[in-house]
């Protein structure tokens, strides 16, 4: 016994030296696929940003500048000026509130249904709601565009609050988390004679909080950047959004490259802020609706 | 359960019923109008002739008979093939490959995973913009690289028809996959330890604990992926508009961008949503056989 014990190191010894050295080599090959990956990640980004600071002759120069010659600051006060930014980016906000607030609502509010009160039917339902998962919105966005008309929805606002604001995503994620939170709670809630709503408002949002967020910030970001919605259905300049604004801004300057990339990174930056502050939830939010699947 | 009165059993079954639909009611309204009914009213417009004028006469099967003669249906839908038959495998393994890099203990990983799912969460317009300068044949720094590097005659990516296809599943492979790497790293991170432990115990070197061990503990999460890339190849869209507007000539026209210009640049709704029932079956049949497929090997 003792002496097997005394014996194993050294028998152990020498391949775990071999390991480590291995170990280290692939350490320096990580690192440099690591770095090679960023910098491809990263390029786009930088020449956005490198050419909102450059004139527009010097975005177009051969051989190309990997950095301005002088910084042209004025980009950011011409782009004002020259397009109806404020608009674009009062209207997308307005959408993108409005249409957070009501997939959060409806979605945590279906989730509790079909997460937590049992009927007949109900695992059918959940299962329709998912399958148009897998359906295309390509494929049906002519037919909901007819409808849309007839409702005398189209080129109004509530076209883009009713398209974004009942997907499957909400009721998936929150369904998910609901079915975590332990079914003691609420049954003792329900003894203590509480309703089914009651125990939806003051046990189980309180208790999602973190799914809350991720469902928050992905809605908010989806509809922030959806482009197609407005694209069939917004047809009035002032209720154009900012991914349409910008899209026309480039149609109208298509040769003014400096002033289009200021204009790409304005509408960027609202999203970069909101994902860098709240990184946790969406990278916990996409794990979620991912896994679970 | 079984003593309970079968009269007051059924009565709570129905309070549960009134309850249940309660609370999926307002989400199902929205959902049952703008989703439910449109896929419903597609099969029936895909059998008429319904046009800018608004009168929809039955057809039959007119618009699909069209269809099989209609050699640019034919160009969107090899291409659309060719899209995904090269983005998914692209971006699968890439999404992996930086997964299984991220899940080393290594500095920087917190910083490389949020540079990684940046590209998915900014705006389309933007990244089709800023991609247009990258490819541009003479300015952009792409092809700059390509010359320093020796390439003498680098391609013209979005102006050359040879070379706009492989140009979009590019930025459509960059856009994704950081995505769908924060989908593996967290099945990754389901896998137990003991498992690597016992193999490398074993004797397994890395190649093969990844083959014995990574591999099949993934496969859940790989199927999803597959299915989900899948579905967003076969609906590749606002990339492609804004890329290279189905160009140069129609060598990127996809599905759904057909269905567009049908629908809503030439209002003939009937041929368009005939086309959509194409693209909406495709989605279908593949999903299955996927579901097929996975059942029958986890079986």
């Amino acid at each position: 016994m003792t002496a097997t014990l005394l014996d194993a190191p050294e028998l152990v010894a020498a391949p775990r030296h071999r390991r480590r050295r291995a170990n280290r080599a692939w350490r320096v090959l990580g690192y440099a696929a690591l770095l090679v990956a960023a910098a491809g990640l990263l390029l786009p980004f930088f020449w956005m940003l490198v050419s909102s600071l450059k004139t527009n002759n010097e975005v177009s120069s051969i051989p190309i500048r990997w950095l301005p010659d002088t910084f042209v600051w004025r980009n950011y006060v011409d782009i004002w000026r020259k397009s109806d930014m404020t608009t674009w980016l009062g209207n997308t906000l307005l959408l993108s509130v409005a249409v957070t607030v009501l997939q959060v609502f409806t979605g945590s509010f279906a989730a509790y249904g079909f997460a937590k009160v049992r009927f007949p039917g109900r695992d059918a339902l959940f299962l329709l709601y998912v399958a148009t998962i897998a359906v295309p919105w390509q494929s049906y966005m002519v037919p909901q565009f007819i409808l849309m008309s007839k409702l005398q929805l189209s080129d109004t606002r509530w076209s883009i609050i009713a398209l974004q604001a009942f997907g499957a995503l909400g009721v998936f994620l929150m369904k998910q988390y609901y079915e975590t939170i332990p079914e003691e709670l609420s049954e003792a809630a329900r003894m203590d004679g509480m309703s089914e709503y009651g125990i939806w408002r003051r046990i189980m949002l309180p208790l999602s909080v973190p799914a809350l967020a991720s469902l928050t910030l992905l809605t908010f970001v989806n509809t922030w950047n959806d482009y197609l919605g407005p694209l069939v259905y917004l047809r009035s300049p002032d209720l154009r959004t900012i991914q349409l604004g910008l899209s026309t801004f480039i149609s109208q300057y298509n040769a003014e490259y400096a002033l289009i990339m200021t204009g790409s990174v304005l509408s960027v930056l609202p999203v970069a802020v909101i994902f860098l502050l709240g990184q946790r939830y969406f990278v916990e939010g996409v794990a979620t609706s991912g896994l679970k699947g | 359960m079984t003593t309970m009165p079968s009269a007051r059993r059924i009565g709570r079954v129905w309070r549960n019923t009134a309850v249940g639909w309660s609370f999926i009611l307002p989400n199902f309204a929205g959902f049952a109008v703008l989703t439910l009914v449109p896929i419903a009213v597609l099969f029936y417009v895909a059998f008429t002739d319904w046009n800018v004028f608004g009168v929809a006469e039955w057809v039959g099967a007119d618009n699909f008979t069209q269809m099989a003669h209609d050699d640019s249906f034919w160009t969107a839908f090899s291409n659309t093939v060719w899209y995904t038959v090269f983005h998914i495998p692209l971006t699968l393994a890439a999404a992996l490959g930086l997964a299984l890099l991220l899940n080393r203990r290594l500095r920087g990983v917190g910083f490389f995973r949020t540079v990684a799912f940046f590209p998915y969460i900014t705006s389309i317009v933007a990244v089709a913009q800023v991609w247009n300068l990258l490819f541009s044949p003479q300015y952009g720094p792409i092809n700059a690289l390509l010359r320093a590097v020796g390439v003498a005659h680098p391609p013209g990516w979005t102006v050359s028809a040879d070379w706009s296809m492989p140009a979009v599943i590019i930025v459509g492979t960059w856009r994704e996959m950081g995505y769908y790497m924060l989908i593996f790293l967290a099945g990754l991170q389901t896998i137990p330890a003991q498992l690597y432990e016992a193999a490398r115990i074993d004797g397994a070197g890395a190649w093969q604990r990844f083959l014995a061990v990574t591999v099949p503990s993934l496969r859940p999460t790989t199927f999803f992926v597959t299915v989900m890339l899948t579905i967003g190849s076969f609906k590749v869209f606002d990339l492609i508009l804004l890329l290279t507007n189905g160009g140069p000539g129609q060598s990127t026209l996809v599905l759904s961008q057909y269905i567009w210009q049908k629908g809503f640049g030439e209002n003939q709704f009937g041929y368009a949503s005939a086309v959509s029932v194409v693209l909406f079956a495709v989605c279908f049949l593949v999903t299955v056989v996927q579901f097929a497929v996975n059942k029958r090997r986890a079986a």
